[in-house]
């Protein structure tokens, strides 16, 4: 996928004026997953308690990572299933592509996953000549729009259902046209009748995995539409695309992070279908695959660990960063411009595509740290996105008149008389000019601020003169 | 790809700072692994006696719009079933899992019911399954795949109907892992677990449009489930107990 992170400020612009995103944005801060979390996590006392240990699983498991893998494939291989170890995103795709050209497939159905959007997966399968076929219903519906997804969990939520009643009509021409589309119910009654037949005729299903079990070699994914359970039972081989650090040690760990990624991601005490996949049809089985085959990448992963961003590599994409964030929640997730939106994408998009084609996003925050505050496995994120603008400034990729703006405060600063100088004379000069109002309705050079809002203008003194003043009156008490 | 093998593990070490580990670091994460310890375990279901943990269970599992007839012996299910399907205006048709402990409920006592065995077939509206467990804490399913019981009862037809025996309706996650694993005895013999273990709460569902919760995307529209509270099957209930009972909010970490 071609990256526009680098237009992050023109995206955003963008994003703020288109009214059906907005609507759709609100629909999700509104009544949608931060206050459906808020209300599953007041129900478990023990949650706070599981995110400290859902830190130290992934923490251990990823110091051991070597460990975990080897252990993994030794299960998956004697649970009759192969595993394919693939370093870049061609490698990942090429590996699909073997698989499926050995199964002599055309047709394949996918459940969502995120790591199929980072290596390119749709568009690669497409221009050798095999149909993917997108089954999650938001990926269905973007993926009828030729639109990436703008949320990790919930890839259409910046489309309202008329948007979705449009593309219907234009993608299901057999139909009559004149049904009647306006309700989600009917959308989602559509998606199931044009589906359920592909998912029959479907050769092989591509699937994700939310956690890679190394006791035993399986691999687990999370959903509540059921459209992976189908994807990967109906077809003759089932292909697993995950990337390394997808691996827990056993199912007691893979337990406690189950317990967090439902809460923290729609709000629910667990999803519809956790479902646990370990090799191929046994003999005996009257359903299921015959072959397993699983997709391992590292497309950067390896490199990440160890180092600043080591954290970024628990993550298990549940979407509470972005779900809180009012950056995210102001622009939707198109406007990040590439795979991963949101805090966590702001975080990871400079270490897996390169800091000089993500640069902008490290400050698509106000580091407010909501965040941090709801991730499920603890992850730094605004320590992490102050590390990328670190390297921004050292790359010199910051905007020029940032890098004046913030050289001239910093000579400003490190001179403490002029600062408090400058500093009173400002507050002062502001105080006079507020008058007995004591706000601005509009400035120069703060347009923005005010065209929304007033500016409070100071009282007068600056907190320096202040203090410094309190600490003499305290001295001659 | 056994260049790209080599390749990853050798980044992945180097970024550790270190080689392979020694054997006796290998061992003692074997030791790890094997040991199946449990991190901390929610007190919601643990705390309780049998009859709290099925009373959980079954509200948990309405909470999501699962519906739940109880009955009190396996006498009583095809009664039950027979009603659920005149309630909902369902067909008395059903593809039931070929299982032995279906099998033993006495379904001719309900003649007009057509019950076919095998796997599910794209027309089949109507499915039966048994369970592996039931865990109380969030109102879950937990199903494994064999024989006896294909997957494709799970997800193809529009309504799934699954008995639960309340000997199965164990507090947590946990439980129902070191249950399987007792199931599948020599497992380090060579013996797996079943390819696929479900976890099913509640029906099918979405929230893809504008965050509407709609039932029934692409699994079943409708889940029911029949738990027996058998005073015949207490004697291995309480088995289970005494072995469960140890189990509290165990240490963290």
């Amino acid at each position: 996928m071609h990256a526009t992170s680098r237009d992050f400020s023109a995206n955003a612009g963008a994003a703020l004026a288109d009214r059906n995103l907005q609507r759709a944005l609100a629909m999700m801060t509104g009544s949608g997953f931060p206050l459906r979390r808020r209300e599953v996590v007041e129900r478990l006392p023990e949650f706070e308690a599981l995110r400290d240990i859902g830190q130290s699983i992934k923490e251990h498991t990823l110091a051991h990572l070597d460990f975990y893998l080897e252990l993994y494939e030794e299960q998956v291989a004697a649970s009759g299933g192969i595993v394919h170890w693939t370093r870049t995103a061609e490698e990942a795709c090429a590996a699909v592509l073997e698989i499926c050209r050995a199964a002599g497939a055309s047709i394949v159905t996918k459940g969502k996953s995120m790591i199929a959007e980072e290596i390119g997966l749709n568009g690669f399968l497409e221009s050798h000549g095999i149909t993917p076929i997108e089954t999650d219903l938001g990926e269905y519906i973007i993926q009828l729009r030729h639109e990436p997804p703008s949320h990790l969990i919930a890839p259409a939520m910046h489309l309202v259902k008329e948007q979705v009643a449009d593309t219907f009509r234009a993608a299901h021409r057999t139909l009559d046209p004149q049904r009647p589309l306006a309700e989600p119910r009917q959308l989602c009654d559509e998606a199931r009748a044009e589906l359920r037949p592909r998912f029959l005729a479907a050769e092989i299903g591509i699937t994700g995995a939310n956690f890679l079990v190394a006791e035993s070699g399986s691999s687990i994914i999370v959903t509540n539409e059921g459209n992976g359970d189908l994807t990967q039972t109906l077809p003759r081989v089932h292909i697993v695309v995950a990337s390394l650090e997808k691996l827990v040690p056993t199912f007691e760990d893979a337990a406690t992070l189950l317990r967090l990624l439902a809460r923290s991601a729609t709000g629910q005490e667990f999803s519809s279908y956790t479902t646990v996949s370990t090799g191929p049809r046994r003999p005996g089985d009257l359903d299921g695959p015959e072959a397993y085959h699983v997709v391992l990448v590292d497309n950067g992963r390896s490199a990440m660990l160890g180092g600043e961003f080591h954290d970024m590599l628990r993550c298990i994409r549940c979407g509470a960063c972005m779900n809180h964030c009012p950056v995210y929640a102001a622009v939707g997730g198109h406007a990040y411009g590439w795979v991963y939106p949101g805090p966590m994408g702001a975080v990871l998009t400079p270490g897996l595509i390169g800091l000089e084609a993500a640069a902008p996003l490290p400050e698509a925050s106000t580091l407010c740290g909501r965040c941090e505050s709801v991730c499920p496995v603890k992850i730094p994120l605004p320590n992490l996105l102050r590390r990328w603008r670190e390297r921004e400034y050292a790359r010199r990729l910051t905007k020029r008149s940032w890098r004046a703006g913030l050289s001239l405060w910093a000579w400003v600063a490190a001179r403490p008389a002029l600062y408090h100088g400058l500093s009173e004379l400002g507050s002062r000069a502001l105080g006079w000019a507020g008058g007995r109002r004591g706000r601005f309705r509009s400035l120069p050079f703060a347009g923005g601020w005010t065209r929304m809002r007033d500016l409070p203008a100071p009282e007068g003194r600056s907190f320096h003169s202040l203090w410094a003043e309190r600490q003499k009156r305290g001295a001659r008490r | 790809m056994s260049g790209a093998r080599a390749e990853i593990l050798s980044a992945v070490r180097q970024a550790l700072g270190r080689g392979r580990l020694d054997p006796a670091a290998e061992a003692a994460l074997r030791v790890r692994v094997a040991a199946h310890r449990r991190n901390l375990v929610p007190a919601r279901a643990t705390a309780l006696d049998r009859a709290g943990r099925i009373d959980l269970f079954v509200a948990m599992a309405e909470g999501v719009q699962a519906t739940v007839t109880r009955v009190a012996s396996p006498a009583a299910v095809p009664a039950a079933v027979v009603q659920y399907l005149a309630a909902e205006n369902l067909p008395a048709d059903l593809v039931m899992a070929p299982d032995p402990g279906l099998d033993a409920i006495p379904w001719h006592s309900r003649p007009l019911l057509q019950l076919r065995r095998g796997p599910a077939e794209p027309a089949d509206a109507v499915s039966l399954t048994p369970c592996f467990a039931a865990v109380a804490e969030t109102g879950t399913l937990m199903l494994v795949s064999g024989a006896d019981t294909p997957t494709t009862l799970n997800f193809l037809p529009d309504t799934h109907i699954a008995v639960v025996r309340a000997d199965q309706v164990v507090a947590t996650y946990e439980e129902g892992w070191d249950r399987l694993r007792a199931a599948v005895p020599g497992e380090a013999a060579g013996a797996r677990l079943p390819r696929t273990v479900n976890f099913i709460t509640g029906p099918s569902r979405t929230g893809d449009i504008e965050q509407r919760i709609v039932l029934g995307a692409h699994g079943p529209r409708r889940l029911h489930i029949v738990v027996i509270d058998d005073p015949a099957s207490d004697g291995r209930g309480q088995g289970q107990d005494g072995e469960d009972g140890c189990e509290g909010p165990a240490a963290a970490g």
